[in-house]
């Protein structure tokens, strides 16, 4: 089957779309899996990251271990860093990125550091392609934007200086296998100066949707690398108006709250810290 | 559909749906029965292959996704993998395989690690292995067989003929007795994947019995028209319910609380429970949807918390039972109130512990097979003789019509002892006359077996002004959920032991069994113990903190010793090996005060956020049934030819028993361990071992083992003067001698204030936790545990360290991360376990203070290594960073939250 006559399929009637199946099987609970499906896997032209003059493009059927093992500016080092966070590689070598924000979990390890990319979905159906920001697309918990007749073919990532960095911390209540309580992702990139010049900082599972805080993102444009203790203060003084963790057996609200500017201070000095050897060489 | 790939370098085809489980078509079509599944969600990692050289879960992969690709399982990858076949090897020298269920696993996902690196390191290691749990070894010997695998100086290892592979006589070791660490003797089975557990059983042609269960706490249901589903589903034989069970619709495995349907009887009292049972075709039940089943549930109001079920308003989950009290136990010596009011220093703790679940890895599966007028029982299991008599009484024939054969048991920890697969399949395969099967999803073991119970404990422990204990009360509340099971034993077991292993001469301890709409608590290794433990040790760090004393001193000062009487009055000659334990931590704990200060005064000045702590606490354990009868049976003979079988009923759940038994009946009777052919648990070819449950089998079976050994020492001994036996009458199983050796444990009665001699035996043990506490995210970082435990004698030293290895790691998992919430937390994904990343090293020191009863002097050990574990580390949060947690499990929030402010 191509892709195209996938899409026709689906254009007639409803079927499940499945990559890597590490989420669409465990959603059938105990029951059987249904007969029909469309198996994205297939397509050989969704499978490659592949450089284009202003964008990446990161196929429907890559794979989180694809991803950790393609050659990558460091601007995508906190999605890489959140690949290898992704439950095992048992897991890693089958689902995909896309599939993982296709699943639409406020957890979902992916999107934080898609997020600070500025990454976008490309959804294609037999009416055509569209392209949506990823901030959009996913609109709430295990719900997007993707209409009944489209496929999401690939995420686009548009292309950043070479200069930029970028970090990630996840915090679960064990190493491996584990659901996040909280998730930042930070790239920043900065002059010759050290002062900031790009800023993204996104923060997962505080929310029914990953977000990005842009107004403590302003609040850091324009400040020095060097300047830990402005940093840490913006941090501080932000009112993280963005986020709505809830309670659940990954931590409370109040704990939430409390552990994502901790999350946010460190993240954002390591990323700050690995600037400071390229200026001094 | 036709699909083509390659298996184990087979090409095979199969015509199946394209989205069928990968690990399905290789188990149900493919017969590779070394892929086990312990999930079906990719939270556990049993079921790991390689596709195209990359491990992934079976379960989750549509095998039309490998189409044309190369899958390989363990038993392939043993058959022509030098790298796994070595790793196989390293898995039984160092210990690393236990009950099996998870090696197969763990296995197949080294081998990509070790092709690329021979040597990897221990991070690489954890990696690789990130996504396999497992629930015995605790993982280092896991570890350090990986890392260690290819090296050429492993034993064993050296050359070919060495290898696990090519000789049929790794464990062969002439001189493995008492005190050495021979292999174990079902060890090859286990690395190989060879080994069959209960779902790798039944006949090809058996039925498939799925259950239909409570979707909610507390219901009143009615069945619809069975009849016209039965006519809707062809390939669906019957429908069965409580009216279909021939004897007595009810099991539990203390006689006075016999509580818990087999079927529920128009009401269910907890989510989970089990209300009718479907048997089709196994390609039929392959696709059953259990909503389409007629039934209507209604929801009921229910209570889930001892306090709420406590309630004068709370619904009353069993008539005999007023406010929902199941039971009592009690311990009272000398006065404590009065004593506690003079004592110069108190201690209050008050103390509330979740749900644990056993979550071992392997589902609760078996099948049945009526044989004229018998039953027979295939499949997992911890106590083969008690689930014969219960099921006996299921289907109201004698005992001697029901025979139980236990498969390999991929993990137990107590909740293996109840019934929980054979009363459905026994019921089916009786009515229908053909073989039965049952596996239970992961939600359905979650949902429906036993847990710790959830306790609420108050506890005060007072001591003079020069730390030597005065008293101490004790009231704890033990949700045991819906039924009995095992709820009777922990509160008759806390009371005995909440003390700990000190001299506490005034004393009253109450412990109560409370009904409520949860899942039915059990039996889990320590049957309430730990949870008191937590309770009293952090009791002890507070009154030590008082008097100004090291907090190791202070319980040594207090320790319990040879002449001083227990709380139930009993006074132990010799043996008590408590002080030795802390003593043995001495030098150890020392270090890691300083080591602790030294790492603070670094952090603080460096403002980071780390914090580091030591912990400590011991505990006791009593070995056997308390004040019970609780004998064990092992049958030994010689055939005519010389060769030496023993019947060991004793069922080895991955504890060792089958290895433990075996080392102490030939040290007992003078051969080798390869000189004897192993009969295993059945109870139609071994005699009553008992339960493996309540740290017994090494001390009780081994004694009958002891005594077997020496009674066919005699026989033969007699026969010294006939050279030749082929002349010489043999018994009906073709034994020139044979015997049949008994042992109880000598107990008495305890009394109303609960005086007596519960135990026979009691083992000891001292641990101290190293630990950093994130004091900005309350993460905690295991650093280091070291285990002292008192054994009597090792029998099996390797086999010791896996199980201190095991609890403790089960004793984290209780500490950090463990909470059962019934209809929330029933999978694997938000149920969480420790992974390989969350065990630090564990040094064990094994203590020999050898006991009269024991054999060669041996006590339990089972349980005793997880009770000081959890307190340890409690008390380990709160030196770090003042955190007095009280409320478990210790998470991040619960840690930060605890930390007192400026």
């Amino acid at each position: 089957m191509s892709l195209q006559r996938a899409l026709a399929l689906l254009s007639e009637s409803a079927f499940p779309v499945v990559a890597g199946g590490t989420d669409f099987y465990p959603s059938l609970q105990d029951k059987a899996p249904p007969l029909d499906v469309i198996d994205i896997t297939k397509f050989d032209e969704l499978k490659q990251i592949e450089r284009f003059d202003d964008h990446w493009r990161i196929g429907a059927g890559v794979t989180w271990s694809q991803l950790v093992k393609a050659e990558l500016p460091q601007a995508f080092s906190a999605l890489k860093a959140g690949a290898l966070e992704v439950g095992s590689i048992q897991i890693q070598n089958r689902a995909t990125l896309v599939g993982n924000v296709c699943n639409a979990s406020p957890a979902a390890d992916g999107m934080p550091a898609l997020l600070a990319l500025d990454a976008q979905v490309e959804c294609q159906s037999s009416r055509g392609t569209r392209v949506v920001p990823l901030s959009a697309f996913v609109s709430g918990v295990r719900s997007t934007d993707k209409q009944a007749d489209e496929i999401v073919t690939a995420l686009l990532v548009p292309k950043f200086s070479h200069t930029e960095c970028s970090g990630f911390k996840k915090l679960g209540a064990r190493r491996y296998l584990v659901i996040s309580a909280a998730m930042v992702a930070v790239n920043i990139d900065c002059d010759e100066q050290g002062d900031i010049q790009r800023c993204a900082i996104a923060v997962g599972s505080c929310s029914p949707v990953a977000a990005r805080l842009s107004d403590l993102e302003n609040a850091i444009l324009g400040a020095n690398i060097a300047d830990t203790q402005g940093l840490l203060n913006a941090v501080s003084l932000h009112h993280y108006r963005e986020l709505s963790p809830i309670d659940d057996v990954r931590g409370s609200k109040a704990y939430r709250f409390s552990v994502v500017k901790a999350l946010i201070g460190r993240t954002l000095i390591d990323v700050c810290s690995q600037f400071t050897p390229r200026r001094n060489a | 559909m036709s699909i083509d790939f390659r298996i184990n370098g087979q090409a095979v085809e199969v015509s199946v749906p394209s989205t069928t489980r990968l690990s399905d078509v290789l188990r149900d079509h493919l017969e590779c029965r070394d892929v086990k599944v312990g999930c079906n969600a990719g939270d556990c990692g049993l079921c790991s292959v390689l596709v195209d050289g990359d491990v992934a879960c079976a379960c989750l992969v549509p095998v039309g996704q490998v189409a044309g690709c190369d899958v390989e399982t363990v038993a392939g990858l043993i058959q022509s993998e030098p790298v796994t076949q070595r790793l196989a090897d390293a898995f039984l020298t160092h210990g690393a395989a236990q009950c099996g269920v998870c090696t197969p696993g763990l296995l197949v996902s080294a081998t990509p690690l070790l092709r690329e690196d021979s040597q990897p390191s221990e991070q690489a290691a954890k990696d690789a292995l990130g996504g396999v749990l497992c629930r015995c070894t605790g993982y280092r010997k896991i570890l350090s067989a990986v890392c260690q695998s290819q090296c050429a100086e492993t034993p064993g290892t050296e050359t070919p003929e060495n290898s696990a592979m090519n000789s049929a006589n790794v464990y062969v070791n002439a001189d493995a007795i008492v005190g050495q660490s021979p292999l174990r003797v079902d060890g090859r089975n286990k690395v190989f994947g060879t080994e069959k557990f209960g779902d790798d059983v039944a006949p090809a042609d058996a039925l498939v019995l799925k259950v239909i269960r409570s979707p909610t706490h507390r219901t009143r249901f009615t069945f619809g028209d069975i009849d016209g589903y039965l006519q809707r589903h062809p390939g669906i034989h019957r429908v069965f319910s409580a009216k279909d069970v021939p004897g007595s619709n009810a099991f539990g495995v203390i006689p006075p609380f016999i509580d818990q349907p087999v079927f529920a009887e128009s009401h269910t009292r907890f989510k989970g429970e089990a209300v009718a049972a479907v048997v089709g075709d196994a390609s039929v039940m392959a696709r059953f949807n259990a909503d389409d089943f007629p039934i209507e549930f209604e929801e009921l109001p229910c209570v889930l918390t001892a306090r709420d079920a406590l309630a004068s308003t709370a619904p009353q989950l069993h008539a005999s039972s007023e406010h929902n009290t199941m039971c009592e136990g009690f311990v009272k010596r000398g006065d404590a109130k009065a004593a506690l009011e003079t004592s110069a220093f108190t201690a209050d703790v008050a103390i509330e512990t979740g749900f644990v679940e056993h979550a071992y890895l392997e589902p609760e599966a078996g099948y049945a097979i009526r044989t004229g007028d018998r039953i027979e029982m295939f499949g997992c299991t911890q106590a083969p003789y008690m689930n014969r008599d219960s099921i006996a009484d299921v289907l109201g024939i004698g005992t001697d019509q029901v025979r139980m054969s236990p498969s390999a048991t991929g993990g137990g920890f107590g909740s293996k002892l109840d019934l929980s697969w054979q009363p459905l399949v026994a019921v089916a395969a009786w009515h229908l006359n053909r073989a039965v099967r049952v596996t239970f999803t992961r939600r359905e073991s979650m949902q429906s077996t036993t847990k710790r119970h959830p306790a609420s404990i108050n506890a005060r422990f007072g001591c003079d002004a020069s730390g030597t204990l005065t008293g101490a009360t004790f009231e704890g509340y033990f949700n045991t959920g819906a039924y009995a099971s095992w709820g009777p034993t922990v509160a008759n077991r806390v009371p005995i032991h909440a003390s700990g292993p000190y001299a506490v001469p005034h004393y009253t301890a109450r412990a109560k069994g409370i009904y409520t709409h949860c899942s039915p608590s059990g039996a889990f290794r320590g049957f309430g113990v730990p949870q008191a433990a937590i309770a009293q040790e952090s009791a002890f760090d507070e009154l030590a903190t008082k008097v100004g004393m090291d907090r190791l001193e202070f319980r040594l000062h207090n320790a319990l010793t040879n002449g001083r009487a227990t709380v139930t009055g009993q006074v132990f000659d010799t043996a008590v090996g408590i002080t030795e334990c802390f003593e043995a931590l001495r030098s150890r704990w020392q270090e890691a005060k300083q080591r602790v200060n030294d790492k603070n005064k670094q952090t603080i000045k460096a403002n980071s956020a780390l914090r580091y702590g030591v912990g400590i606490a011991g505990g006791w354990y009593g070995c056997g049934n308390t004040s019970l009868p609780n004998p064990s049976t092992i049958k030994a003979g010689i055939r005519a030819d010389r060769t030496v079988y023993l019947h060991q009923g004793a069922v080895d759940i991955g504890q060792g028993s089958n290895t433990v038994i075996t080392q102490i009946f030939c040290d007992a009777f003078g051969i080798g361990i390869d000189e004897v052919t192993l009969i295993g648990s059945d109870t139609d070819k071994t005699p009553d071992a008992g339960k493996t449950s309540a740290s017994r089998q090494t001390f009780v079976s081994g004694n009958a083992a002891r005594l077997a050994g020496l009674a066919l020492r005699e026989q033969v001994t007699r026969l010294d003067n006939t050279p030749d036996w082929s002349g010489l009458p043999v018994d009906k199983e073709g034994y020139v001698v044979c015997v049949s050796e008994t042992y109880d444990p000598p107990t008495e009665p305890l009394d109303e204030n609960g005086q007596g001699v519960p135990y026979a035996v009691y083992g000891y043990a001292a641990q101290m936790v190293e630990l950093s506490v994130d004091i900005e995210l309350g993460q905690v970082e295991l650093i280091n545990l070291v285990a002292a435990h008192d054994v009597g004698k090792a029998i099996n030293p390797l086999l010791i360290e896996g199980q201190i290895h095991g609890g403790a790691a089960q004793g984290i998992g209780l500490a950090l991360m463990e909470s059962f919430i019934p209809g929330r937390t029933e999978n694997l994904h938000d149920y969480l376990i420790p992974t390989i990343g969350d065990i630090p090293p564990i040094e064990s020191i094994l203590v020999e203070v050898a006991d009269p009863h024991g054999p060669f002097g041996a006590k339990g050990l089972g349980e005793h290594v997880l009770i000081p574990t959890a307190p340890a580390i409690l008390n380990a949060i709160q030196h770090a960073c003042g955190a007095r947690v009280r409320n478990l499990p210790a998470t991040p929030d619960a840690v930060l939250a605890a930390i007192p402010g400026e």
